[in-house]
């Protein structure tokens, strides 16, 4: 359904990713790690708004002039403190806004991911509520103009008793007790804010909540420049008898402030409702078949807990054993969570290939692609492998570059959901039973995996330094990975040209493993 | 203890490239957070405010309590005086230069129908003199119960505001 429009955002995004890339490394890419930055930049608004508070005054006649005080007496600090607020909050819209479109291009809103989806719909009003009221307290026209707008909104709905528009209705109207509702009302929305953000990503194992210290350092730097370079100011002081009739809006928080002028209170509500609406039942409007969940086998389960420690998305748990077996724990798959990536299949230290098809299990397998059909696949690669120097088996995921778009003379293919499926003893069967030269693992970018864990346990595994590892009798300099997105085709031969490259000279210098005929079979 | 290592593994490039994307994002952050500039009123205008709150008058008349009555009722609610909490919708008009721009029926507020009838509307017009006239009614019959008339001057980018005293019974005109 919503098909065109990802087709439309993703390779914009892709392109950027690639470009940013390029430009900072995947390591500080803000694209990567727009959830951890905009919990960074909750910190940094969250400090500086304590700061703020403590010279800030809740008095009608007072308040204007203690944040004229904050901005210009002391400038340098209390000022900074007040942009930093400001800045900070406007690029918290800004990472929200570009994750939401990023997490619908790349199609990551629906299936078990409908939770952190829909509960990023409340998070979007308590942002926006904690910005605005922010926006009050500094009781300049601009704020008249916000807090005015506001009311006549709510009170389109005829829900309080009185009008509280009418608060504001002119001149000695408003009351020093307005203030200090207000400061209450901007320290616990926020609060609200944060639990709900924590409520986001409480479905997700290892959540992304720090960005990497090159990223904070940098984008908190870029606000303390900002701030000193462009401080926040105030407008007018706020006059209820006039009427603020040309503004600086802040458009990250105020866009919808002309359209409610212009459309009035039952329209803005209508567009507001059918946002809100269309944002909460997207999930289920994909009309997609979801993959058929993990599966533990109990037989085969000793409660080793790898599967719940790489699983991604917090699907498989550890319980106390149910079939008697001696071990203490066994491992269970929530189906609801589960993506079926496979990543569980890989970190299973029995998911090996070394054994008879008969005696082929594993402790947690996926339905969909069960161990079986995964050893079919890579022996019928090995099998289409026709000679020549330097062969490559690749495996490849569904979200990266195309693994098929590889194969050739010397290459064959093996396609899983997730690479972080591939168990490293399927490399070791390859490699030792002399099936192909070289293998290739590849699959999305690290910050941009479909999966979210798969190159990085993926990475881990190969290395050695995540568990389980590839053995240390496959030799290092014939395993490679190479992850690229899928606007990244030639990149990727690239990677692959080279590998080969690097596979004929170990030939050359005679240190290749002696191969079988069929050994495999 | 800031531990700054990891600047160790960052390229030179990078550190150039960073400085271009915070750039960036800071212009876009700087320029987006006040600009542009919003215009929603002319300089040659002002802003009339008309808004009140009224309770009508009660929907049905209170009347005294029988004897009979006040015995079947429990001795701590035996008011002599019974009066429905209903009120009654009140209506508002108002003419500006003798033309009517608002008519409007307001129900009283609540479950019961007990609170205040409520007008909140908000009028751009052009500065200088202008002649209105407001009429309400809150009673059941035909004619309006208060009226009020008045020259005014629109002051550019002014407000200018039309309430209802209710403890006088008398509109009031603020701003002029």
């Amino acid at each position: 359904m919503f098909k065109p429009l990802q087709s439309l955002l993703r390779p914009i995004f892709l392109r950027l990713e690639s470009g940013v890339d390029w430009l900072v490394g995947p390591g500080a890419n803000p694209l990567y790690h727009l959830g951890a930055l905009t919990f960074f930049f909750f910190w940094i608004v969250a400090a500086t708004g304590l700061y703020l508070f403590i010279p800030y005054e809740t008095s009608v006649a007072t308040v204007y002039q203690s944040v004229e005080k904050i901005t210009h007496e002391q400038w340098y600090f209390s000022g900074v403190m007040r942009s930093l607020h400001r800045y900070g909050s406007d690029a918290m819209v800004v990472t929200t806004m570009v994750h939401l479109t990023r997490e619908f291009a790349f199609d990551r809103f629906s299936g078990a991911r409908w939770f952190a989806w829909i509960t990023g719909v409340p998070l979007l009003a308590f942002l926006f509520t904690s910005g605005i009221t922010g926006y009050w307290l500094v009781w300049d026209m601009l704020a008249q103009y916000l807090a005015v707008g506001s009311l006549e909104w709510v009170d389109w709905f005829g829900i309080f008793g009185e009008s509280t528009a009418r608060n504001f209705l002119f001149r000695g109207f408003l009351t020093d007790r307005f203030f200090t509702l207000l400061i209450f009302i901007h320290i616990f929305v926020p609060l609200f804010l944060l639990i709900v953000m924590f409520v986001h990503i409480i479905r997700i194992s290892r959540p992304g909540v720090n960005p990497p210290k090159l990223l904070a350092w940098g984008t908190f730097l870029m606000l303390l420049a900002l701030s000193f370079v462009f401080p926040a100011t105030s407008h007018g002081p706020a006059d209820l008898g006039v009427e603020p009739a040309v503004l600086n809006l802040d458009w990250f928080y105020m866009f919808l402030y002309p359209v409610f002028d212009n459309w009035g209170p039952a329209k803005l509500w209508a567009l507001v409702a059918v946002v809100a609406v269309a944002l909460f039942v997207m999930p289920w409007l994909q009309f997609k078949k979801r993959p058929a969940a993990a599966e533990v086998h109990l037989d085969q389960c000793n409660g080793c807990t790898r599967c719940t420690l790489d699983c991604p998305f917090g699907a498989v748990v550890m319980i106390n054993r149910t079939d008697g077996r001696p071990f203490a724990r066994e491992a269970k798959v929530d189906p609801d969570i589960c993506t079926a990536c496979g990543i569980c299949v890989g970190s299973c230290p029995t998911s090996t290939p070394f054994r008879s098809a008969a005696q082929l299990a594993t402790g947690i397998d996926l339905p969909g692609l069960p161990l079986v059909a995964l050893k079919e696949k890579v022996v019928a690669a090995m099998d289409r492998l026709n000679g020549g120097p330097a062969t490559v088996i690749v495996f490849g995921c569904e979200h990266g570059v195309d693994a098929a778009s590889l194969e050739g003379e010397g290459v064959a293919s093996v396609t899983v959901p997730c690479t972080g499926m591939i168990p490293p003893p399927f490399v070791d069967f390859i490699l030792s039973d002399g099936g192909a030269d070289g293998v290739l693992l590849t699959g999305c970018r690290p910050g941009d995996c479909f999966h979210r864990l798969g190159p990085r346990w993926t990475d881990a595994r190969m290395t050695g330094a995540r568990e389980p590892a590839l053995r240390d009798r496959v030799p290092r300099e014939r395993v490679r990975t190479a992850w690229a997105s899928p606007d990244q085709p030639n990149k990727l031969k690239a990677e692959m040209a080279a590998f080969r490259a690097d596979l004929a000279a170990l030939e050359a210098s005679a240190v290749a493993p002696p191969k079988k005929e069929a050994a495999h079979a | 203890m800031l531990d700054f290592g990891f600047l160790k593994t960052v390229r030179p490039r990078h550190f150039l490239g960073q400085a271009l994307i915070y750039l960036g994002t800071a212009a876009f952050i700087a320029w987006l957070s006040a600009h542009p500039t919003y215009t929603r009123l002319a300089p040659d205008q002002g802003v009339l405010k008309l808004s009140l709150t009224h309770a009508g008058q009660r929907a049905e008349p209170c009347h005294e309590r029988t004897p009979e009555e006040l015995a079947k009722l429990p001795p701590n609610m035996r008011a002599k005086m019974s009066c429905s909490r209903a009120r009654l919708p009140v209506t508002l008009e108002m003419d500006l230069n003798g033309k009517t721009i608002f008519r409007e029926t307001a129900a009283p507020a609540g479950l019961s129908k007990d609170g205040n009838s409520r007008f909140y509307h908000r009028y751009v017009l052009p500065a200088g003199a202008h002649r209105l006239a407001v009429r309400l009614r809150d009673g059941r019959g035909p004619a309006f119960d208060y009226t009020a008339e008045r020259d005014v001057i629109v002051q550019p980018g002014k407000i200018m505001v039309i309430d209802f005293i209710n403890d006088k019974g008398q509109f009031i005109f603020l701003g002029v």
